[in-house]
Protein backbone atom coordinates (compact mmCIF):
# COMPACT_ATOMS: atom_id res chain seq x y z
CA UNK A 1 0.00 0.00 0.00
CA UNK A 2 3.06 2.44 1.23
CA UNK A 3 4.95 1.42 -1.81
CA UNK A 4 2.03 2.13 -3.93
CA UNK A 5 1.35 5.23 -2.83
CA UNK A 6 5.10 6.42 -2.98
CA UNK A 7 5.50 4.89 -6.65
CA UNK A 8 1.84 6.94 -7.54
CA UNK A 9 4.04 10.16 -5.90
CA UNK A 10 7.09 9.77 -7.57
CA UNK A 11 5.02 9.40 -10.64
CA UNK A 12 2.99 12.60 -10.26
CA UNK A 13 6.44 14.43 -9.51
CA UNK A 14 8.13 13.10 -12.92
CA UNK A 15 4.49 14.21 -14.98
CA UNK A 16 4.61 17.67 -13.10
CA UNK A 17 8.60 18.36 -13.47
CA UNK A 18 7.68 18.04 -17.53
CA UNK A 19 4.57 19.38 -17.80
CA UNK A 20 5.93 22.79 -15.18
CA UNK A 21 8.31 23.29 -18.73
CA UNK A 22 5.90 22.29 -21.06
CA UNK A 23 7.05 24.84 -23.61
CA UNK A 24 10.63 23.07 -23.71
CA UNK A 25 9.20 19.58 -23.39
CA UNK A 26 5.84 19.79 -25.30
CA UNK A 27 5.55 22.90 -27.58
CA UNK A 28 9.09 22.50 -28.71
CA UNK A 29 9.16 19.07 -30.28
CA UNK A 30 6.05 19.84 -32.18
CA UNK A 31 7.15 22.84 -33.47
CA UNK A 32 10.18 20.67 -34.66
CA UNK A 33 8.10 17.90 -36.47
CA UNK A 34 6.13 20.54 -37.54
CA UNK A 35 9.69 21.90 -39.68
CA UNK A 36 10.19 18.73 -40.88
CA UNK A 37 6.91 18.16 -41.96
CA UNK A 38 6.31 21.31 -43.81
CA UNK A 39 9.68 20.85 -45.49
CA UNK A 40 10.37 17.29 -45.98
CA UNK A 41 6.51 17.13 -46.87
CA UNK A 42 6.16 20.10 -49.54
CA UNK A 43 9.88 19.21 -51.24
CA UNK A 44 9.01 15.58 -51.25
CA UNK A 45 4.87 15.87 -51.95
CA UNK A 46 5.57 15.21 -55.47
CA UNK A 47 8.44 13.08 -55.75
CA UNK A 48 8.10 9.95 -53.79
CA UNK A 49 5.22 7.97 -53.32
CA UNK A 50 5.83 4.76 -50.59
CA UNK A 51 2.18 2.99 -50.35
CA UNK A 52 -0.20 3.06 -53.58
CA UNK A 53 -2.91 5.69 -53.12
CA UNK A 54 -1.18 7.35 -50.03
CA UNK A 55 0.12 10.94 -50.86
CA UNK A 56 4.14 11.51 -49.28
CA UNK A 57 3.00 14.27 -46.31
CA UNK A 58 0.35 12.07 -45.34
CA UNK A 59 2.87 8.76 -45.25
CA UNK A 60 5.26 10.98 -43.12
CA UNK A 61 2.96 12.34 -40.66
CA UNK A 62 2.54 9.00 -38.70
CA UNK A 63 6.40 8.49 -38.73
CA UNK A 64 7.19 12.20 -37.35
CA UNK A 65 4.35 10.88 -34.75
CA UNK A 66 6.35 8.34 -33.71
CA UNK A 67 8.96 9.60 -33.45
CA UNK A 68 8.29 12.26 -31.36
CA UNK A 69 6.82 9.89 -29.36
CA UNK A 70 10.09 7.98 -29.24
CA UNK A 71 12.47 10.94 -28.57
CA UNK A 72 10.67 12.23 -25.96
CA UNK A 73 9.96 9.51 -23.89
CA UNK A 74 13.89 9.13 -23.98
CA UNK A 75 14.81 12.93 -23.00
CA UNK A 76 12.38 12.52 -19.84
CA UNK A 77 13.37 9.66 -17.92
CA UNK A 78 17.03 10.26 -19.03
CA UNK A 79 17.10 14.37 -18.86
CA UNK A 80 15.12 13.73 -14.79
CA UNK A 81 17.49 11.22 -14.10
CA UNK A 82 20.68 13.25 -15.15
CA UNK A 83 19.69 16.16 -13.65
CA UNK A 84 18.98 15.42 -10.20
CA UNK A 85 22.42 13.70 -10.41
CA UNK A 86 24.48 16.11 -10.91
CA UNK A 87 22.45 18.49 -8.75
CA UNK A 88 22.42 16.22 -6.15
CA UNK A 89 18.86 16.40 -5.37
CA UNK A 90 18.23 12.49 -6.39
CA UNK A 91 19.46 11.65 -2.96
CA UNK A 92 16.01 12.79 -1.58
CA UNK A 93 14.86 9.72 -3.49
CA UNK A 94 17.52 7.34 -2.61
CA UNK A 95 16.63 7.92 0.79
CA UNK A 96 12.95 7.23 0.48
CA UNK A 97 11.91 3.49 0.71
CA UNK A 98 10.67 3.33 -2.69
CA UNK A 99 11.77 0.04 -4.63
CA UNK A 100 13.02 -0.35 -7.77
CA UNK A 101 9.64 -1.88 -9.13
CA UNK A 102 8.63 1.99 -7.96
CA UNK A 103 11.17 3.52 -9.70
CA UNK A 104 10.67 1.96 -12.58
CA UNK A 105 7.03 2.09 -12.96
CA UNK A 106 7.21 6.03 -11.44
CA UNK A 107 10.00 6.93 -14.33
CA UNK A 108 8.22 5.05 -17.19
CA UNK A 109 4.93 5.65 -16.74
CA UNK A 110 5.94 9.21 -16.48
CA UNK A 111 8.10 8.91 -19.55
CA UNK A 112 5.04 7.09 -21.63
CA UNK A 113 2.74 10.23 -20.74
CA UNK A 114 5.11 12.85 -21.94
CA UNK A 115 5.46 10.77 -25.31
CA UNK A 116 2.08 10.15 -25.81
CA UNK A 117 1.36 14.04 -24.89
CA UNK A 118 3.99 15.16 -27.69
CA UNK A 119 2.47 12.68 -30.38
CA UNK A 120 -0.82 13.57 -29.91
CA UNK A 121 0.00 17.09 -29.77
CA UNK A 122 2.64 16.76 -33.14
CA UNK A 123 -0.82 15.10 -34.48
CA UNK A 124 -3.01 17.36 -33.72
CA UNK A 125 -0.84 20.30 -35.84
CA UNK A 126 0.37 17.88 -38.86
CA UNK A 127 -3.39 16.61 -39.57
CA UNK A 128 -4.24 19.66 -41.16
CA UNK A 129 -1.32 19.39 -43.77
CA UNK A 130 -3.22 15.75 -44.60
CA UNK A 131 -7.04 13.92 -44.23
CA UNK A 132 -5.77 11.40 -41.40
CA UNK A 133 -6.64 7.37 -42.12
CA UNK A 134 -7.13 5.13 -38.90
CA UNK A 135 -7.19 1.65 -41.06
CA UNK A 136 -6.30 -0.56 -37.29
CA UNK A 137 -6.36 1.97 -34.67
CA UNK A 138 -5.50 -0.83 -32.35
CA UNK A 139 -2.04 -0.75 -33.45
CA UNK A 140 -1.74 2.69 -32.83
CA UNK A 141 -2.44 2.74 -29.46
CA UNK A 142 -0.06 -0.76 -28.81
CA UNK A 143 2.41 0.65 -30.70
CA UNK A 144 2.74 4.25 -29.31
CA UNK A 145 2.61 2.90 -25.70
CA UNK A 146 4.83 -0.20 -26.01
CA UNK A 147 7.36 2.19 -27.60
CA UNK A 148 7.27 5.22 -25.76
CA UNK A 149 7.70 2.25 -22.62
CA UNK A 150 10.87 0.94 -24.30
CA UNK A 151 12.79 4.45 -24.61
CA UNK A 152 11.07 5.44 -21.35
CA UNK A 153 13.25 2.68 -19.56
CA UNK A 154 16.17 3.00 -22.08
CA UNK A 155 16.27 6.22 -20.80
CA UNK A 156 16.31 5.31 -17.44
CA UNK A 157 19.07 3.34 -18.51
CA UNK A 158 21.08 6.04 -19.88
CA UNK A 159 20.33 8.71 -17.01
CA UNK A 160 21.95 5.45 -14.56
CA UNK A 161 24.58 5.27 -16.27
CA UNK A 162 25.88 8.93 -17.45
CA UNK A 163 27.82 10.93 -14.78
CA UNK A 164 27.92 13.90 -17.40
CA UNK A 165 25.70 16.06 -19.48
CA UNK A 166 28.13 15.49 -22.19
CA UNK A 167 27.86 11.93 -21.71
CA UNK A 168 24.21 11.65 -22.15
CA UNK A 169 24.42 14.12 -25.35
CA UNK A 170 26.66 11.05 -26.59
CA UNK A 171 24.03 8.41 -25.90
CA UNK A 172 21.68 10.88 -27.80
CA UNK A 173 23.37 11.88 -30.57
CA UNK A 174 25.34 8.58 -31.28
CA UNK A 175 22.91 5.39 -30.55
CA UNK A 176 18.98 7.38 -30.27
CA UNK A 177 19.46 9.61 -33.20
CA UNK A 178 20.62 7.17 -35.55
CA UNK A 179 18.64 4.47 -34.47
CA UNK A 180 15.42 6.60 -35.45
CA UNK A 181 16.36 8.36 -38.42
CA UNK A 182 17.55 4.94 -39.94
CA UNK A 183 14.02 3.38 -39.15
CA UNK A 184 12.01 4.79 -42.45
CA UNK A 185 10.66 7.43 -40.24
CA UNK A 186 11.16 9.71 -44.13
CA UNK A 187 10.80 6.91 -46.45
CA UNK A 188 9.88 3.02 -46.73
CA UNK A 189 13.05 0.83 -45.79
CA UNK A 190 12.27 -0.78 -49.25
CA UNK A 191 13.71 2.33 -51.15
CA UNK A 192 16.84 1.86 -49.32
CA UNK A 193 20.12 -0.19 -51.12
CA UNK A 194 19.69 -4.19 -49.92
CA UNK A 195 22.91 -3.35 -47.50
CA UNK A 196 20.78 -0.80 -45.52
CA UNK A 197 17.67 -2.64 -46.27
CA UNK A 198 19.21 -5.78 -43.84
CA UNK A 199 20.56 -3.54 -41.30
CA UNK A 200 17.03 -1.76 -40.72
CA UNK A 201 15.81 -4.73 -40.09
CA UNK A 202 17.91 -5.22 -36.75
CA UNK A 203 16.64 -1.83 -35.67
CA UNK A 204 13.47 -2.22 -33.47
CA UNK A 205 13.00 1.79 -33.87
CA UNK A 206 11.79 0.10 -37.16
CA UNK A 207 9.48 -2.33 -36.18
CA UNK A 208 8.00 0.29 -33.79
CA UNK A 209 7.54 2.93 -36.94
CA UNK A 210 6.49 0.20 -39.26
CA UNK A 211 3.74 -1.07 -36.57
CA UNK A 212 2.46 2.30 -35.50
CA UNK A 213 1.87 3.37 -39.53
CA UNK A 214 0.13 0.38 -40.24
CA UNK A 215 -2.78 1.45 -38.01
CA UNK A 216 -3.13 4.42 -40.40
CA UNK A 217 -2.92 2.74 -43.32
CA UNK A 218 -3.48 -0.34 -42.77
CA UNK A 219 -0.17 -1.48 -44.70
CA UNK A 220 3.45 -2.42 -43.90
CA UNK A 221 6.46 -3.28 -44.54
CA UNK A 222 6.19 -6.14 -42.28
CA UNK A 223 3.40 -8.13 -40.53
CA UNK A 224 2.14 -6.48 -37.28
CA UNK A 225 2.39 -9.22 -35.55
CA UNK A 226 6.24 -9.49 -36.48
CA UNK A 227 6.57 -5.61 -35.27
CA UNK A 228 4.57 -6.29 -32.25
CA UNK A 229 7.06 -9.73 -31.10
CA UNK A 230 10.03 -7.59 -31.86
CA UNK A 231 9.10 -4.54 -30.12
CA UNK A 232 7.49 -6.44 -27.07
CA UNK A 233 10.78 -8.49 -26.87
CA UNK A 234 13.01 -5.37 -26.81
CA UNK A 235 10.78 -4.21 -24.39
CA UNK A 236 10.73 -6.77 -21.77
CA UNK A 237 14.83 -6.98 -22.28
CA UNK A 238 15.32 -3.22 -21.99
CA UNK A 239 12.76 -3.04 -18.87
CA UNK A 240 14.82 -6.06 -17.27
CA UNK A 241 18.33 -4.78 -17.58
CA UNK A 242 16.61 -1.28 -16.64
CA UNK A 243 15.42 -3.13 -13.03
CA UNK A 244 18.42 -4.77 -12.41
CA UNK A 245 20.56 -1.96 -12.38
CA UNK A 246 17.76 -0.18 -10.09
CA UNK A 247 17.48 -3.14 -7.77
CA UNK A 248 21.33 -3.63 -7.62
CA UNK A 249 21.82 0.41 -7.13
CA UNK A 250 24.34 0.59 -10.05
CA UNK A 251 26.09 3.92 -9.82
CA UNK A 252 23.24 5.35 -7.27
CA UNK A 253 24.34 3.60 -4.16
CA UNK A 254 28.09 2.53 -4.71
CA UNK B 1 17.24 -2.56 20.89
CA UNK B 2 19.42 0.29 19.94
CA UNK B 3 18.24 3.17 17.94
CA UNK B 4 21.06 2.94 15.29
CA UNK B 5 23.83 0.12 15.75
CA UNK B 6 27.07 0.00 13.52
CA UNK B 7 28.47 -3.25 13.89
CA UNK B 8 31.95 -3.44 12.56
CA UNK B 9 31.37 -1.47 9.50
CA UNK B 10 34.18 -1.29 6.96
CA UNK B 11 34.40 0.39 3.65
CA UNK B 12 37.06 0.47 1.28
CA UNK B 13 36.87 2.27 -2.01
CA UNK B 14 39.08 0.86 -4.93
CA UNK B 15 40.43 2.99 -7.74
CA UNK B 16 43.54 3.52 -10.16
CA UNK B 17 45.57 5.04 -7.33
CA UNK B 18 44.90 1.90 -5.21
CA UNK B 19 42.49 1.08 -2.39
CA UNK B 20 41.32 3.59 0.44
CA UNK B 21 40.30 2.75 3.39
CA UNK B 22 37.48 5.21 4.47
CA UNK B 23 36.57 2.99 7.65
CA UNK B 24 38.01 0.45 9.15
CA UNK B 25 35.74 -1.43 11.53
CA UNK B 26 33.89 0.65 13.56
CA UNK B 27 31.19 -0.25 16.00
CA UNK B 28 29.27 1.47 18.23
CA UNK B 29 25.41 1.92 19.33
CA UNK B 30 23.09 4.90 20.03
CA UNK B 31 20.19 4.17 22.28
CA UNK B 32 16.95 5.35 21.77
CA UNK B 33 16.36 9.51 22.65
CA UNK B 34 19.80 9.87 22.44
CA UNK B 35 21.64 12.98 20.97
CA UNK B 36 24.82 11.43 19.64
CA UNK B 37 27.76 13.77 18.56
CA UNK B 38 29.71 11.91 16.02
CA UNK B 39 32.68 14.61 15.90
CA UNK B 40 36.89 14.10 13.34
CA UNK B 41 38.24 15.95 10.65
CA UNK B 42 37.52 16.18 7.43
CA UNK B 43 38.39 12.91 5.68
CA UNK B 44 37.46 10.89 8.96
CA UNK B 45 34.97 8.99 7.34
CA UNK B 46 31.80 10.65 9.28
CA UNK B 47 29.92 11.21 5.90
CA UNK B 48 30.67 7.69 4.95
CA UNK B 49 29.25 6.43 8.35
CA UNK B 50 26.44 8.33 7.65
CA UNK B 51 26.22 7.12 3.76
CA UNK B 52 25.95 3.64 4.85
CA UNK B 53 23.48 4.36 7.43
CA UNK B 54 21.01 6.08 5.06
CA UNK B 55 21.47 3.35 2.35
CA UNK B 56 23.56 5.76 0.18
CA UNK B 57 26.56 3.92 -0.06
CA UNK B 58 26.60 0.17 0.79
CA UNK B 59 29.86 -1.00 3.43
CA UNK B 60 32.17 -3.36 2.55
CA UNK B 61 31.56 -5.03 5.49
CA UNK B 62 29.85 -4.87 8.70
CA UNK B 63 26.20 -4.49 9.69
CA UNK B 64 24.22 -1.43 10.18
CA UNK B 65 20.35 -1.65 11.80
CA UNK B 66 17.87 1.22 12.40
CA UNK B 67 15.50 0.11 15.03
CA UNK B 68 16.51 -3.21 14.91
CA UNK B 69 15.75 -2.73 10.62
CA UNK B 70 18.97 -4.17 8.82
CA UNK B 71 20.04 -1.66 6.27
CA UNK B 72 20.40 -3.64 3.62
CA UNK B 73 18.27 -6.48 4.07
CA UNK B 74 15.47 -4.57 5.39
CA UNK B 75 16.10 -1.04 3.59
CA UNK B 76 12.85 -0.22 3.38
CA UNK B 77 12.01 -0.13 6.80
CA UNK B 78 15.33 1.12 8.19
CA UNK B 79 14.60 4.13 6.22
CA UNK B 80 11.36 5.07 6.79
CA UNK B 81 12.70 5.13 10.40
CA UNK B 82 15.54 7.78 9.79
CA UNK B 83 14.82 11.39 7.99
CA UNK B 84 18.63 12.34 6.84
CA UNK B 85 19.31 16.22 6.50
CA UNK B 86 22.20 15.96 3.57
CA UNK B 87 25.55 18.25 3.75
CA UNK B 88 25.14 19.43 0.41
CA UNK B 89 23.25 22.32 -0.19
CA UNK B 90 20.82 19.98 -2.42
CA UNK B 91 17.50 21.51 -4.15
CA UNK B 92 14.63 20.30 -6.66
CA UNK B 93 14.60 23.78 -8.80
CA UNK B 94 11.01 22.58 -10.60
CA UNK B 95 8.70 22.72 -7.14
CA UNK B 96 7.87 25.30 -4.23
CA UNK B 97 8.91 25.20 -0.72
CA UNK B 98 4.84 22.60 -0.39
CA UNK B 99 5.33 21.12 -3.39
CA UNK B 100 9.35 19.82 -2.25
CA UNK B 101 7.31 18.64 1.39
CA UNK B 102 4.38 17.47 -0.17
CA UNK B 103 6.26 15.03 -2.49
CA UNK B 104 8.63 13.84 0.10
CA UNK B 105 6.16 13.24 2.00
CA UNK B 106 4.30 10.99 -0.38
CA UNK B 107 7.46 9.05 -1.08
CA UNK B 108 7.39 7.69 2.19
CA UNK B 109 3.93 7.13 1.72
CA UNK B 110 2.36 9.99 4.41
CA UNK B 111 -0.41 11.50 1.83
CA UNK B 112 -2.79 14.12 3.33
CA UNK B 113 0.38 15.53 5.44
CA UNK B 114 -0.27 19.26 5.41
CA UNK B 115 -0.88 19.95 9.02
CA UNK B 116 2.29 18.64 9.78
CA UNK B 117 3.78 20.21 7.10
CA UNK B 118 2.35 23.62 8.20
CA UNK B 119 4.02 22.84 11.98
CA UNK B 120 7.43 22.43 9.95
CA UNK B 121 6.96 25.62 8.00
CA UNK B 122 6.05 27.39 10.91
CA UNK B 123 8.76 25.63 13.33
CA UNK B 124 11.42 26.47 10.66
CA UNK B 125 10.36 30.01 9.80
CA UNK B 126 9.65 29.17 6.21
CA UNK B 127 5.72 30.07 6.59
CA UNK B 128 6.01 32.69 4.28
CA UNK B 129 7.91 30.97 1.81
CA UNK B 130 5.84 28.39 1.41
CA UNK B 131 4.65 28.75 -2.38
CA UNK B 132 8.41 30.29 -3.28
CA UNK B 133 10.16 28.30 -5.72
CA UNK B 134 13.11 26.50 -4.36
CA UNK B 135 15.65 28.62 -6.81
CA UNK B 136 14.15 31.79 -4.91
CA UNK B 137 15.44 30.71 -1.86
CA UNK B 138 18.35 31.77 -0.05
CA UNK B 139 20.92 29.39 1.48
CA UNK B 140 19.75 29.81 4.55
CA UNK B 141 16.49 29.05 3.51
CA UNK B 142 17.19 25.90 1.51
CA UNK B 143 18.36 24.66 4.49
CA UNK B 144 15.76 24.82 6.39
CA UNK B 145 14.03 23.09 3.56
CA UNK B 146 16.37 20.14 3.92
CA UNK B 147 15.78 19.76 7.55
CA UNK B 148 11.74 20.33 6.80
CA UNK B 149 12.31 17.53 4.12
CA UNK B 150 14.35 15.12 6.56
CA UNK B 151 11.53 15.42 9.27
CA UNK B 152 7.87 15.14 6.85
CA UNK B 153 7.44 11.43 7.63
CA UNK B 154 8.15 11.90 11.16
CA UNK B 155 11.51 9.50 11.53
CA UNK B 156 12.02 8.58 15.08
CA UNK B 157 15.80 9.03 14.39
CA UNK B 158 17.27 12.67 12.79
CA UNK B 159 20.72 12.10 11.03
CA UNK B 160 22.18 15.58 10.37
CA UNK B 161 25.34 15.79 8.56
CA UNK B 162 26.85 19.30 9.27
CA UNK B 163 23.70 20.88 9.54
CA UNK B 164 25.00 24.17 10.84
CA UNK B 165 27.78 25.09 8.04
CA UNK B 166 27.34 28.08 6.96
CA UNK B 167 24.35 28.95 8.68
CA UNK B 168 23.81 32.35 10.14
CA UNK B 169 23.15 32.72 13.88
CA UNK B 170 19.83 32.86 13.91
CA UNK B 171 19.00 29.81 11.69
CA UNK B 172 21.17 28.36 14.27
CA UNK B 173 19.66 29.04 16.98
CA UNK B 174 16.21 28.30 15.90
CA UNK B 175 17.28 24.94 14.05
CA UNK B 176 18.97 24.05 17.26
CA UNK B 177 15.79 24.90 19.34
CA UNK B 178 13.44 22.93 17.31
CA UNK B 179 15.78 19.74 17.46
CA UNK B 180 16.70 20.15 21.09
CA UNK B 181 12.24 19.52 21.12
CA UNK B 182 12.13 16.96 19.30
CA UNK B 183 14.65 14.87 21.06
CA UNK B 184 13.27 16.01 24.77
CA UNK B 185 9.50 14.27 22.61
CA UNK B 186 11.78 10.88 22.01
CA UNK B 187 13.46 11.28 18.53
CA UNK B 188 16.88 10.19 18.47
CA UNK B 189 19.44 12.39 17.35
CA UNK B 190 22.77 11.67 15.15
CA UNK B 191 24.80 14.89 14.45
CA UNK B 192 28.01 15.65 13.16
CA UNK B 193 29.60 19.02 13.42
CA UNK B 194 32.54 21.21 13.03
CA UNK B 195 31.53 23.29 15.40
CA UNK B 196 32.03 21.85 19.00
CA UNK B 197 31.15 23.80 21.37
CA UNK B 198 27.13 22.69 19.56
CA UNK B 199 28.66 19.25 20.09
CA UNK B 200 29.18 20.07 23.85
CA UNK B 201 26.42 21.67 24.17
CA UNK B 202 23.78 19.47 22.37
CA UNK B 203 25.48 15.88 22.90
CA UNK B 204 24.69 13.39 25.58
CA UNK B 205 27.74 11.25 24.25
CA UNK B 206 30.19 11.57 21.90
CA UNK B 207 32.20 9.20 19.03
CA UNK B 208 35.46 10.67 17.69
CA UNK B 209 36.80 9.20 14.61
CA UNK B 210 40.06 9.44 13.44
CA UNK B 211 41.39 7.69 9.91
CA UNK B 212 38.29 5.45 9.40
CA UNK B 213 38.48 4.30 13.28
CA UNK B 214 36.23 5.46 16.52
CA UNK B 215 38.92 6.79 18.72
CA UNK B 216 36.73 7.69 21.90
CA UNK B 217 33.34 6.73 22.73
CA UNK B 218 31.77 8.14 26.14
CA UNK B 219 29.64 10.47 27.60
CA UNK B 220 30.22 14.46 26.90
CA UNK B 221 30.45 14.87 30.52
CA UNK B 222 33.12 11.70 30.96
CA UNK B 223 35.69 13.02 28.18
CA UNK B 224 36.08 16.43 29.30
CA UNK B 225 36.65 15.48 32.78
CA UNK B 226 39.27 12.62 31.71
CA UNK B 227 41.49 15.28 29.49
CA UNK B 228 43.72 17.63 31.35
CA UNK B 229 40.87 19.65 33.20
CA UNK B 230 42.81 23.14 33.23
CA UNK B 231 43.77 25.32 30.33
CA UNK B 232 46.11 28.40 30.36
CA UNK B 233 45.04 30.92 27.40
CA UNK B 234 46.55 34.26 26.41
CA UNK B 235 47.96 36.13 24.09
CA UNK B 236 51.44 36.72 22.73
CA UNK B 237 53.45 38.34 19.62
CA UNK B 238 56.73 36.71 20.74
CA UNK B 239 57.46 32.49 19.44
CA UNK B 240 57.51 30.72 22.92
CA UNK B 241 60.57 29.08 24.16
CA UNK B 242 61.45 25.95 22.26
CA UNK B 243 60.78 23.75 24.84
CA UNK B 244 57.09 25.08 25.00
CA UNK B 245 55.90 25.26 21.66
CA UNK B 246 55.43 21.17 20.28
CA UNK B 247 52.84 21.27 23.49
CA UNK B 248 50.59 24.59 22.84
CA UNK B 249 47.93 25.20 20.53
CA UNK B 250 48.37 28.63 18.82
CA UNK B 251 45.56 29.99 17.04
CA UNK B 252 46.66 33.31 15.80
CA UNK B 253 47.86 35.19 18.20
CA UNK B 254 46.13 33.30 20.68
CA UNK B 255 48.16 30.07 22.47
CA UNK B 256 46.51 27.79 24.69
CA UNK B 257 48.43 25.45 27.04
CA UNK B 258 47.40 22.00 28.69
CA UNK B 259 48.06 22.14 32.51
CA UNK B 260 47.67 19.66 34.96
CA UNK B 261 47.15 21.77 38.17
CA UNK B 262 48.07 24.93 39.86
CA UNK B 263 51.37 24.53 40.39
CA UNK B 264 51.70 23.31 36.61
CA UNK B 265 50.28 26.41 35.40
CA UNK B 266 53.11 28.57 37.81
CA UNK B 267 55.78 26.92 36.48
CA UNK B 268 54.69 27.78 32.53
CA UNK B 269 53.96 30.72 33.04
CA UNK B 270 57.75 31.33 35.30
CA UNK B 271 59.09 29.50 31.93
CA UNK B 272 57.67 32.26 29.80
CA UNK B 273 58.83 34.81 32.21
CA UNK B 274 62.07 33.73 31.71
CA UNK B 275 62.02 33.40 28.13
CA UNK B 276 61.19 37.09 28.13
CA UNK B 277 57.85 36.17 26.10
CA UNK B 278 55.60 38.92 26.85
CA UNK B 279 51.59 37.72 27.64
CA UNK B 280 48.50 39.25 27.42
CA UNK B 281 45.06 39.02 28.60
CA UNK B 282 45.68 35.57 30.54
CA UNK B 283 42.61 33.35 31.31
CA UNK B 284 43.05 30.27 33.46
CA UNK B 285 40.01 27.89 32.26
CA UNK B 286 38.35 24.53 32.10
CA UNK B 287 39.30 22.50 28.68
CA UNK B 288 36.56 22.13 26.47
CA UNK B 289 35.54 19.71 24.22
CA UNK B 290 38.01 21.50 21.43
CA UNK B 291 41.35 20.78 23.99
CA UNK B 292 39.81 16.73 24.30
CA UNK B 293 39.22 17.07 20.29
CA UNK B 294 42.31 18.17 19.52
CA UNK B 295 44.43 16.21 21.95
CA UNK B 296 42.92 12.99 20.78
CA UNK B 297 43.41 13.58 17.43
CA UNK B 298 46.84 14.11 17.90
CA UNK B 299 47.78 10.69 19.87
CA UNK B 300 48.72 8.42 17.12
CA UNK B 301 46.99 5.41 18.66
CA UNK B 302 43.27 4.96 19.60
CA UNK B 303 42.31 6.73 23.36
CA UNK B 304 41.86 2.93 24.73
CA UNK B 305 40.15 3.40 27.86
CA UNK B 306 37.86 6.14 26.04
CA UNK B 307 36.81 3.49 23.51
CA UNK B 308 36.31 0.82 26.69
CA UNK B 309 34.36 3.41 28.39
Amino acid sequence: MIRLAGARTLFYKEVLRFWKVAFQTVAAPVLTAMMYLLIFGHVLQDRVQVFEGVGYTSFLIPGLVMMSVLQNSFANSSSSLIQSKVTGNLVFLLVSPLSHWAWFVAYVGASVVRGLVVGFGVFIVTVWFAPPAFAQPVWIIVFAALGAGMLGALGLIAGLWADKFDQMAAFQNFIIMPMTFLSGVFYSVHSLPPFWLQASHLNPFFYMIDGFRRGFFGTSDVSPWLSLGVVGTAFVVVSAIALHLLKTGYKLRP
Amino acid sequence: MPAVSFQQVEKTYSGARGTFRALDGVSFDIEPGEFFGLLGPNGAGKTTLISILAGLTRPTGGRVTVMGHDVQRDEAAARKSLGIVPQELVFDPFFSVREALRIQSGYFGVRNNDAWIDELLAELGLTDKADANMRQLSGGMKRRVLVAQALVHRPPVIVLDEPTAGVDVELRQTLWAFIARLNREGHTVLLTTHYLEEAEALCHRIGMLRKGQLVALDRTAALLSASASTMLRFKTDQALPPAMAPQARITGRIVQLKARDAADVEGQLAALREAGVKIEDLEIGRADLEDVFVEIMRSGAPAAQAVAA
